[in-house]
């Protein structure tokens, strides 16, 4: 499609503003002038709608069809949160008005982080990260910050196991801190041998999904965590899976001493196209001194202040989070109570496990000793013998009318494809995905060309990925105006 | 039950019974017992929709700071929001849409970032841009990590006049023995001290961070600062108001070397704080140290153009602990509200907006200083849209005064003397409103006097 770029006329006009109703009288001093134009596109308000409406219209969207993103919890956002965001006492509100005047706010986010903590187990929370990776950053903070308090500022080692999401390790380099990996043993779990031998002087923390990103929940966990404690290192639960968990365990009560929690993920704001998200962090009061500022604390007549932590960390961003994407999250947790919650993963557990009951005479199924979590983790060994990958079937299910599962991730799992359906898909949804499945599977055997010319039916055919590195091209030239 | 849950009892039976188990419990089975909760978590009970919207009314009610007046900034904006922007937003494709990892089915995504791209690039006068970072403060953190990445170097120069947030941000992501933030100072007209920061530089510095305009709403000239940090080898980090770029010279112009700054000014409302966006642009050489996402565009199989998550081997989920960040989740569908609202405004309205938010600030501040006994903190430095002025009396004064009057009246900043006020004058405040500040304001000070 053109770009609006390519659309831009010299003199049209988008939007309209009140004429300037003081004197023009000021300028700015020559040196310090913008020479020469921007390069900002000039059209229409109906050419601009035409042209996002149009690029709409290339796009998977969860509100068109089933999103089996293992560890990405697609699941439905209800359209009434969007409004309540919107009303314009909350989305109008200045972050720096009086605390006094921004009273429903910080009710709102005093509340949340009770809620949030009540989920996880735990005494103190953070708000303020931006998404689940900036949590991460928040938890080994936090941890380090209370290791630096207890003269232990020497520790420098992080833990995690191979099947670990990238942000992990990616998140202990920005914490300053070097990571020791944990091996997995046959049954997909933390090895507890290879950790307690690895656990010692230097940990910081142990980051654990749980369950892991096999979609196994750790059996073994009060050994795990008890090892790290042993050690005098901390617990960190990655949040990411949580989904799994809610109001069934709370990883405050199997040895974790700090969470994230996605609420992008687990509690329906929507994705965004990738952001924004929220990353809330809880853990325990020993760790709750530490937290970035501001928390939000009740006062003895019932107001709500903004307030820092007389030990704190620091801060995390200019403000105190996505507040736009609290609102909505508070309104989930409002809308479920803690039944509704149970319910969410008692059927996320249930469409994983029968999804999982369909499909496992069509693929190899590693590490399958029993019901799954709330997400699974196929093998595409079996098809790439054919010559098909893993890559290609998950272009074939865009073919079909599907997004594709998390495809190579966790990294232990050769052509690993990794499912989860999410508790808001119905019967009717999984067998329609599963039959996808399984006539790819078919495929692979039968016509494999079909799956590795695939995909045929989207907006675009398989795209060069090797050519966007090499010829770089990451902005419209400003030379190829329209 | 719930509305959001398809399956019932009848499913659940012949779900159970292709899975091959009796019920629930069997499915819990790998949590150890002891760790299963018996009763339910204690949390309010639920309620329906109708309760829910009555409930939330309530909270925006509270938020009585909502329908202000506002002549508060300070790092976030009360700009005018054409409603095209929230009708592209609300589009279901785009906002309950994963990241763009399956390009074939994500190319409205793709596009419009890659526009986004280019219009941040283009208005910051620099070759290259990301697909957008958590905000403004977090993106200037990372601008400093970049540029002691680029420069093998580990010490950062943070202006005085920073965001005071922004510059906690910065220290709180490189809280790191081997690394050094020493902050210049300000002189008396509110622009960096150079004779000192030429004195700090000395023995390898990755970096200046400095802020365009300054906190003060003050317009620093670049191009000393960039002469000074180049000499020595070291890099440029602008953090830019793209409201003001319309009308200053391009900090790409001037000298730097990353240009980053917050977004929110672009078609985002305020709602308190967040979500908003970071934008980072860069020149071509250093595109591959940057973090965060970016769109590249190429062909597909039939040689059609497309858009595709490109360089991804910076990055987390391919190079994990050695990416050039751990950002994953941005603010993807804050830079779409920034690209249509750039779209709307176009080249003539942003610098409209410019415009009027420059020459209505002088207006005001004009007026504000004709009031025997208020006075302009930094002389005659040019500014824009913000400026800090000294009343006679207690700016808190001032501040609750205008507030009975429904004005958000500004920041008060006592650190800089007891009746200093920062005042944000946006393009949406009119001539009226501003005569009613300067008589209250005038009022106030004559009656303390």
């Amino acid at each position: 499609m053109k770009t609006i770029f390519e659309m831009s006329s010299p003199d049209r006009i988008g939007s309209s503003l009140p004429l300037l109703d003081v004197p023009a009288s000021s300028s700015v001093p020559p040196n310090l002038e913008r020479s020469g134009k921007i390069g900002l596109p000039e059209v229409t308000e109906g050419q601009v709608m035409r042209h996002f409406v149009n690029l709409s219209t290339m796009n998977y969207h969860v509100d068109k069809g089933m999103y089996p993103l293992g560890s990405c919890t697609m699941k439905y956002n209800p359209k009434h949160f969007e409004n309540l965001a919107r009303l314009s006492g909350l989305s109008g509100i200045h972050p720096l008005v009086p605390e006094a005047m921004a009273a429903g706010t910080l009710e709102i986010m005093y509340k949340l982080e009770g809620f949030l903590c009540e989920i996880t187990g735990f005494e103190g929370a953070s708000l303020q990260p931006a998404a689940g990776a900036q949590g991460e950053f928040c938890g080994l903070m936090l941890i380090k910050s209370y290791l630096e308090s207890i003269g232990e500022k020497h520790r420098n080692e992080v833990l995690m196991p191979d099947s670990a999401h990238g942000t992990n390790p990616a998140t202990s380099t920005l914490a300053d801190c070097v990571i020791i990996g944990v091996k997995s043993n046959e049954f997909g779990e933390v090895d507890p041998d290879d950790l307690r031998e690895k656990a010692g002087p230097n940990t910081v923390a142990f980051m654990l999904t749980n369950p892991n990103t096999l979609g196994l929940f750790e059996s073994r966990i009060e050994e795990l965590t008890s090892i790290v404690h042993e050690a005098g290192g901390f617990n960190y639960m990655d949040g990411a899976n949580m989904n799994a968990l809610l109001g069934v365990a709370r990883p405050g009560d199997m040895g974790f001493d700090v969470c994230h929690l996605n609420l992008h993920k687990t509690f329906a704001t929507p994705h965004g196209g990738g952001g924004p998200g929220a990353g809330p962090v809880t853990c325990t009061a020993e760790l709750a001194q530490f937290l970035p500022e501001p928390v939000v604390i009740q006062n003895e007549d019932g107001s709500y202040s903004l307030s820092k932590k007389q030990n704190s960390f620091g801060r995390l961003l200019a403000f105190y989070g996505n507040t736009g994407v609290l609102y909505k999250a508070f309104a989930y947790i409002r809308t479920l109570g803690a039944a509704g919650l149970r319910e969410v993963t008692e059927n996320a557990l249930i469409n994983a496990n029968y999804l999982k009951a369909r499909l496992e005479e069509y693929f190899d199924i590693p590490f399958n000793n029993g019901p799954c979590m709330h997400e699974f983790v196929l093998s595409g060994d079996r098809q790439a013998e054919k010559g098909v990958k893993t890559l290609d079937m998950a272009k074939r299910l865009l073919d079909y009318g599907f997004h594709a599962p998390t495809v190579y991730f966790p990294l232990i799992v050769h052509e690993a494809m990794m499912i989860e359906p999410t508790e808001t898909e119905g019967l009717e949804d999984l067998d329609a995905f599963a039959e996808a499945m399984i006539s790819i599977s078919k495929e692979c055997d039968e016509k494999p060309y079909l799956v590795t010319d695939a995909p045929v039916n989207t907006p675009v055919l398989r795209l060069n990925e090797v050519q966007a590195v090499k010829e770089l091209c990451i902005v419209e030239p400003l030379d190829e105006e329209g | 039950m719930s509305r959001f849950i398809p399956n019932r009892g009848d499913h659940f039976e012949k779900m159970f019974r292709v899975i091959g188990v009796e019920g629930i419990s069997d499915l819990l089975q790998s949590i150890p017992i002891k760790y299963q909760i018996k009763e339910d978590l204690d949390l309010p009970d639920p309620v329906s929709e109708l309760e829910l919207q009555r409930e939330f009314e309530g909270y925006a009610d509270r938020n009585t700071g909502a329908d202000k007046i506002c002549f508060l900034g300070a790092g976030a904006y009360d700009h005018f929001i054409p409603a095209a922007v929230d009708h592209i937003l609300l589009r279901s494709e785009f906002y309950t849409a994963y990241t763009p990892y399956q390009a074939e089915v994500s190319q409205g995504t793709l596009q419009a970032i890659f526009e986004y791209q280019s219009m941040i690039a283009r208005l910051t006068g620099m070759e290259v841009a990301n697909a957008s970072m958590y905000d403004g403060a977090s993106a200037a953190a990372e601008a400093c990590l970049m540029a002691m990445r680029v420069t093998r170097r580990q010490r950062i120069l943070i202006a005085g006049s920073l965001n005071p947030r922004w510059a906690d941000v910065v220290r709180t992501y490189l809280k790191r023995d081997d690394f050094e933030i020493n902050e210049i100072p300000f002189l008396e007209d509110g622009t960096l001290d150079l004779e000192i920061a030429a004195k700090l530089i000395e023995g390898g510095t990755a970096a200046i961070l400095v802020q365009y305009p300054n906190y003060f709403g003050l317009i620093e000239d670049l191009q000393p600062v960039a002469e000074l940090i180049h000499e020595h080898k070291g890099l440029l980090i602008v953090a830019a108001d793209p409201v003001a770029l319309p009308l200053l010279r391009s900090p790409g112009d001037a000298g730097a070397d990353i240009v980053i700054g917050e977004g929110q000014s672009m078609g985002i409302p305020l709602s308190y704080g967040g979500p908003y966006i970071g934008f980072m642009s860069t020149r071509k050489k250093l595109a591959r140290k940057m973090p965060g996402r970016i769109i590249g565009r190429t062909s597909d199989r039939a040689d059609q153009d497309g858009y595709v998550l490109t360089l991804q081997t910076r990055e987390q989920h391919i190079r994990r602990e050695k990416a050039t960040s751990n950002i994953c989740s941005n603010q993807a569908l804050m830079a779409l509200a920034n690209t249509v609202y750039l779209s709307l405004m176009g080249e003539k309205g942003f610098r409209e907006v410019s415009n009027q938010c420059f020459q209505k600030s002088h207006y005001l501040q004009q007026k504000l200083l004709e009031i025997p006994g208020v006075s302009s903190i930094f002389a005659d430095t040019p500014f824009f849209r913000e400026f800090a002025v000294s009343f006679p009396v207690s700016s808190l004064e001032i501040h609750d005064r205008l507030m009975e009057k429904g004005f958000l009246a500004g920041l008060p900043i006592v650190e800089l003397g007891e009746g200093v006020m920062l005042i944000t004058v946006t393009e949406k405040r009119t001539k009226e409103e501003m005569d009613l500040y300067v008589k209250f304001a005038s009022e106030i000070c004559g009656r303390m006097e």
